[in-house]
């Protein structure tokens, strides 16, 4: 607490919430939604009630519980101390995010540099897989159509402008909400808002070509199920994103925040910067090399 | 920059449950001593469902032929034996501790995270759910092994994907509570509380959930993946589609391996409170301790491999992690070394906590033997897959973290409830878990040695006299479980009323700042250390 | 139960070594054993002094010292040392288990749901191929008859090698992992599907000897063992001229024509042998590998009958390929079989007809 004390002054309480039936809730929304999904990837289409049922208990369940954490952030219930708090509870929620993605760029770089060539080693190919050459982009050796990998230098290109330009538009937010100037605040922050959805947008269209033209689906060997599940993860985290800025940007139009009391705000603004900079590593891994 | 911010328990100080009544105050209670009740409840539960199943597969391997079960219904009871000890029993148990200990010893008003901190404890009912509804299906659970290797996991029925959800919602839950408890920690220490004044306990705890956040989200990844195999055509594991089954053994003894370690860790952590209380003098070692358990961690992540020298890695692989495997017994012997240092030249108490610390001591040190042993590649060939290993880790995981459990339990246990339990009991409990541990599972060891795989419902003949002496201890270990039960309810019932410090050598903020039982808001002001 | 169990129930350390490597593996771990025995008592007999003679029941006094920097660089650099000393033998031994190179006959293994194919690849005998599966009856393991000697651990067909030979066996599986392990050769290779791995052993002493898959590979992985026959140079060239003879008598001519009942009596052992597993005797399936019933199944008596499934397998699922495994009056046996048993009324299959399907 000493650096707390220097930091933040010396508060004696820590508020401690009150008892809430949310997260029950939201635990019995996932497991409707796992029942659901069990049945539905088995065949059984009533399974898309119970995903529907959990759901909607789940958005109502956010809905409420973030309602709560709004409405005491806003009664002044946190100060620097809980602040604090939020900062590294946010922080180590991402980095484990990052080990999340970590797992399938791991799958990426084994294809690449383990298994593809273990499969068209010269005694792999003389014993189990005649004329399997070792290249990347590869579906492997049972793979019998053609399809075509993704080019790096088109849509991927410009989505990446758009990521990193949305990373500078948010920053910009920020700054206007430390200068408590409202009006830049709520306009970067619909830019960012704006330009996060052109990319799922583009993300999404690109879905649509590789599909129909590319014949490149998620069960396109190794190259298509590394190439889907990262860009799909990735995009997935995106609409998130998208989603939390959205809610962050009604607040500030609603006048929530003030200029040194702001952590909704910073927290939605890493986790941004966190979905941008996995985009690199994508577009780098993924797309380009 | 702050102000004193009106505070939530400012007008209901003394009504328990903020609102909730009966039931409803253990659905939605924000109390981390609660929260700690339920856990180790749940715990206490799983340990006996767990310990059932470990029953029929010792009845069935009492004898060689098929009695009880048919061989695809006692993969399934291994795979869920595994895993529900694992994520059911042993993990929440510390957790467990977890909340009740840590904000009492570091002098926090209560968890970070309260509202998250019943998240996480209430997805773990769900997700034993989710378990039990598995065995429920067409194929029944899964037969996998709680390993969940590739590709066997393709061609199981539907029990796996509740399985696959099941470790989705427990990875949740710990990753959460890991936030928590390193939030905790790091921001909620009372004024003068250092981070080398914690006590050591707090410390493991520490390190361990950066060890759960680091690999948690990994397996998560893991069992993702075997989803999208079994169903949506993907081919991570899969040669023909260019992937590898070898990749997922990878991904998830990457989770694996620390995964041992967030079992072990805070085991240490309460072996390292009780020998100094009952040895009436300080920790001997406690910076070391502190470099010993970061080191094991970090090294943690550099040895996942030795749980596949088998599977064809080259030999530059084989060394690199057989060198980094065997160095973690530098760092654990010292902490080995630094308890029997604390014990030297103290003034020694043989109360049960005491006494279930010295069988982790001895027994632990035994499996960490053993695994050395194992990380020796060339015997490694020999023991890989076989009741060796399966002995090793029982040595390490049950006479060693389910040990300081108990004996964690029996030192909390008059803190907790305000009341004694009946030591005579809890002396008898000890002693008759001792010889029936030891009964199960030393002889695995010469089953192992002498070629008795692991995962099997039947086996040659050869091996029937030890099988007959281990299923004989399962037996009787479990019937001492029950006395355990019996001793806690007994406690809890009608124990005489504890003082606030029963244990003369205890030292840290629960003994020494908060009366004996504890009030339900324990430091809601931080308390003064000197 | 039988006397023999009983004898060798006290086993307590590993098999005796029929190699080498083997032999140096038993070394390598009971000398690291004592080690570890030597450090154990060491320190346990610090703390069982301690609990002696430092008891408050004794009236002992606790003193203050926590700390003391030599002793605790002691006890780092100690067992780091020792650490080296069992390092250094063990980083020989592997090398040597790794080295697959020059050997004197090459046989691959496929484990397979649930029994091992070997190929001999190279050396004297290149050419055969055997499908060993075990062959301890159902009546003994489910106790409807007395456990003979070799229970669980002898199979139809055993893998023979000359002795004193290097043996490469390379690795691979045709569904999920399985292990191939012989504990007196000191080897043991996990089998991947669609790798290859390697690992091999030199056995010393004539003999049969005996081991199991060490995988974890489905719900018979219990009943998957492995036998090896050793002999000696001149029994093996004998081997392999009765085997490459018997190969050519045994051969069926694809193009003989058989009647139904021919194939269904014929069909039923090769059921027996292959397919019960999954498909059980009486035809009904077994939720556990998903496989379906086969009877009652309108797939299996539709025309021209499933020799496509039975021949490539299916892909991704327990239902594997046997065209490699079985010939084409086998598969055309079996297909008969199950298409006119458990009620199934159907065409029969010639051995032709399989013939001509095969890519
Ligand atoms: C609590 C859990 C726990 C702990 C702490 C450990 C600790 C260790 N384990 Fe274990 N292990 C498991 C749980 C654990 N393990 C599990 C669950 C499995 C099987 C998983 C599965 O397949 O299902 C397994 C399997 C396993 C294997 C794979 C076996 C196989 O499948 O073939 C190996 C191989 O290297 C291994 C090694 C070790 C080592 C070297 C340690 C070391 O940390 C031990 C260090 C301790 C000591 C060595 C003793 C004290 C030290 C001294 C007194 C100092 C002096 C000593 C010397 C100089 C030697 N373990
Ligand atoms: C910490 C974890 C833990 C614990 C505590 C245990 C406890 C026990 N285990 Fe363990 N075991 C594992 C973790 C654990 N195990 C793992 C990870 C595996 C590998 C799985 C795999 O291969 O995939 C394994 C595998 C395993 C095997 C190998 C199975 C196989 O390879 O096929 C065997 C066989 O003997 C076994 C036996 C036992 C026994 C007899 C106990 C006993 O100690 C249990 C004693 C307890 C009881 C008997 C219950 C007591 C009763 C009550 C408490 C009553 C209360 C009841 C209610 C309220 C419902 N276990
Ligand atoms: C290791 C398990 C296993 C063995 C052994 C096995 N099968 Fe199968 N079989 C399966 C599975 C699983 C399927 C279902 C495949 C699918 O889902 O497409 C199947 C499907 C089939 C089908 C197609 C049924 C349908 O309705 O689609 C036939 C015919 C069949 N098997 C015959 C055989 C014969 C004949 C043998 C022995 C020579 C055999 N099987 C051995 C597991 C097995
Ligand atoms: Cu094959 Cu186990
Ligand atoms: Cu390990």
């Amino acid at each position: 607490m000493t650096q707390n004390a220097s930091t933040h002054g010396r508060q004696q309480h820590y508020s401690v919430p009150q008892p809430a039936p949310w997260p029950i809730m939201g635990s019995a929304a996932l497991l409707l939604m796992a029942i659901g999904g069990v049945f539905v990837m088995n065949g059984t289409r009533a399974g898309w009630a119970s995903i529907g049922a959990g759901f909607l208990l789940l958005v109502y369940m956010m809905v409420r519980w973030f309602g709560d954490v709004i409405r005491e952030s806003e009664g002044g219930k946190y100060g620097g101390w809980e602040d604090l708090s939020f900062r590294w509870g946010m922080s180590w929620f991402i980095f484990s995010e990052v080990m999340f993605f970590g797992a399938f760029f791991a799958a990426l770089f084994w294809a690449r540099v383990y298994s593809v060539p273990d499969l068209g080693s010269i005694e792999s190919n003389a014993l189990m897989w005649p004329g399997f050459a070792p290249r990347w982009p590869s579906a492997g050796p049972a793979f019998e159509e053609q399809f075509t990998p993704m080019a790096a230098w088109g849509i991927p290109a410009i989505n990446t402008l758009l990521l990193l330009s949305s990373g500078v538009t948010v920053t910009l937010a920020h700054w206007a909400l430390k200068e408590n100037d409202r009006r830049q605040l709520v306009l970067f922050l619909a830019l960012t808002v704006a330009l996060g959805v052109l990319f799922i947008g583009l993300q999404a269209y690109e879905y649509g070509h590789a599909i129909r033209e590319l014949n490149l689906k998620l069960s396109t060997g190794i190259y298509g199920s590394t190439f889907y599940m990262l860009t799909g993860f990735h995009g997935f985290h995106v609409t998130c994103g998208a989603i939390m800025l959205t809610v962050i940007l009604v607040r500030c139009i609603r006048g929530h925040f003030t200029p040194d009391h702001h952590f909704g705000f910073e927290g939605v603004a890493w986790y941004w910067h966190f979905v941008d900079v996995v985009w690199l590593g994508l577009f780098i891994f993924v797309y380009w090399l | 920059m702050s102000a004193v911010i009106d505070h939530d328990h400012a007008h209901g100080h003394h009504d328990h449950h903020g609102g909730y009544g009966g039931i409803m105050r253990w659905i939605t209670t924000t109390n981390h001593k609660d929260i700690g009740t339920l856990y180790l409840w749940f715990s206490f539960l799983m340990f006996g469902v767990g310990g059932i199943m470990a029953v029929v597969i010792r009845a069935e391997l009492f004898s060689p032929g098929l009695q009880f079960v048919n061989p695809d219904f006692f993969n399934q009871l291994t795979t869920m034996h595994g895993l529900i000890m694992i994520f059911g029993a042993i993990m929440p148990a510390f957790v467990g501790f977890a909340n009740w200990q840590i904000p009492m010893m570091i002098g926090a008003p209560d968890m970070a995270f309260a509202r998250l901190n019943n998240w996480s404890f209430w997805l773990l009912p769900f997700a034993a759910t989710l378990l039990a509804l598995s065995f429920l299906m067409p194929g029944g659970a899964p037969g996998v092994g709680w390993t969940m290797y590739a590709p066997l996991t393709v061609q199981m029925g539907m029990g796996m994907d509740f399985t696959i959800f099941a470790v989705h919602l427990l990875g949740m839950s710990s990753i959460l509570g890991a936030i928590n408890i390193i939030t905790t920690i790091l921001n909620l220490r009372a004024p003068g509380m250092t981070l080398l004044r914690m006590p050591l306990f707090v410390w493991t705890w520490l390190i361990t959930a950066y060890l759960l956040l680091a690999v948690m989200p990994v397996l998560a990844g893991a069992v993702t993946m075997t989803l999208t195999d079994r169903h949506f055509g993907t081919t991570f594991f899969n040669a023909a589609g260019g992937g590898d089954p070898v990749l997922y053994q990878h991904i998830f003894w990457f989770f694996g391996h620390p995964e041992v370690y967030v079992v072990a860790l805070p085991a240490f952590g309460v072996i390292s409170q009780v020998i100094p209380a009952f040895s009436r003098k300080p920790l001997f070692g406690y910076a070391s301790m502190v470099y010993a358990t970061s080191a094991i961690a970090i090294l943690s992540f550099i040895v996942w491999a030795h749980h596949m020298y088998t599977t064809g890695i080259p030999v530059s692989g084989q060394l690199f992690f057989m060198y980094a495997t065997i160095l973690i017994a530098v760092p654990t012997g010292v902490k080995v070394f630094n308890w029997v240092a604390t014990m030297w030249k103290g003034s020694l108490s043989f109360e049960t906590p005491m006494l279930f610390a010295l069988g982790f001591l001895f027994m632990f040190t035994l499996g960490g033997f053993t695994g050395l042993v194992l990380a020796l590649v060339p015997v490694d060939i020999q023991l890989q897959d076989t009741y060796y290993v399966v002995a090793h880790f029982h040595y390490v995981m049950v006479a060693g973290a389910l040990f300081a459990a108990f004996a964690g339990i029996y030192f909390w246990l008059p803190k907790w409830t305000g009341k004694m339990y009946d030591e005579t009991l809890g002396k008898i409990h000890f002693w008759l878990t001792l010889v029936f541990l030891n009964m199960i599972f030393f002889v695995q060891h010469f089953l192992g040695l002498a070629g008795m795989p692991r995962r099997i419902p039947d086996y040659p003949l050869m091996f029937e006299t030890w099988n007959k002496i281990s299923s004989l201890g399962a037996f009787g270990m479990g019937l001492a479980q029950l006395l355990f039960l019996y001793i806690v309810v007994k406690c809890i019932r009608s124990g005489a009323p504890a003082p606030q410090k029963p244990w003369e050598g205890a030292d840290s903020l629960e003994w020494t700042h908060l009366p004996t039982p504890v009030p339900y808001h324990s430091f809601e002001t931080p308390p003064v250390l000197h | 139960m039988t006397f023999s169990g009983l004898a060798l129930a006290l086993e307590w350390n590993l098999q005796p070594a029929a190699s080498r490597l083997a032999a140096e593996i038993q070394d390598l771990h009971e000398y690291v054993m004592i080690l570890c025995a030597a450090i154990f008592v060491g320190v346990f007999g610090f703390m069982f002094w301690s609990v002696y003679a430092h008891r408050k029941s004794k009236g002992h006094q606790a003193e203050e010292f926590h700390e003391h920097t030599t002793v605790e660089m002691l006890w780092t650099a100690i067992p780091a040392l020792i650490l080296v000393l069992i390092a250094w033998p063990a980083t020989r031994l592997v090398v040597a288990q790794k080295d697959t190179t020059a050997a004197d006959l090459t046989v691959k293994v496929t484990g397979i749901q649930w029994k091992w194919a070997y190929d001999y690849l190279k050396g004297e005998g290149e050419g055969i191929s055997l499908i060993s599966t075990l062959s301890t009856p159902r009546e003994q393991i489910e106790g409807r008859a007395p456990k003979g000697e070799h229970y669980l651990l002898e199979v139809d067909n055993e893998l023979v090698v000359p002795v004193n030979k290097k043996i490469r066996m390379i690795t691979t599986a045709a569904d999920v992992v399985h292990s191939w392990w012989v504990p007196a050769f000191g080897a043991k290779q996990d089998a991947i599907p669609g790798f290859l791995r390697d690992t091999w052993f030199r056995a010393e002493k004539t003999g049969v000897f005996r081991g199991q898959c060490a995988e974890l590979c489905g719900k018979e992985h219990g009943f998957m063992p492995i036998v090896v026959r050793v002999v000696s140079q001149e029994d093996y060239s004998k081997w392999v001229g009765e085997r490459k003879k018997a190969l050519l008598a045994q051969a069926d001519d694809p193009s003989r024509k058989w009647s139904l009942e021919e194939l269904k009596a014929r069909g039923e052992k090769v059921y027996a042998a292959n397919c019960i597993a999954c498909h059980q005797a009486s035809g009904q399936g077994s939720p556990a590998v998903k496989a379906p019933a086969l009877a009652g199944n309108k797939f299996v008596t539709a025309e021209p009958g499933p020799i496509d499934t039975v021949l490539n397998g299916r892909p991704n699922t327990a239902m594997q390929a046997f065209g490699r495994q079985l010939s084409d009056t086998e598969i055309a046996a079996v297909i008969t079989y199950v298409r006119n048993s458990w009620g199934n009324k159907a065409s029969d299959v010639q051995p032709a007809e399989v013939k001509a399907r095969r890519k």
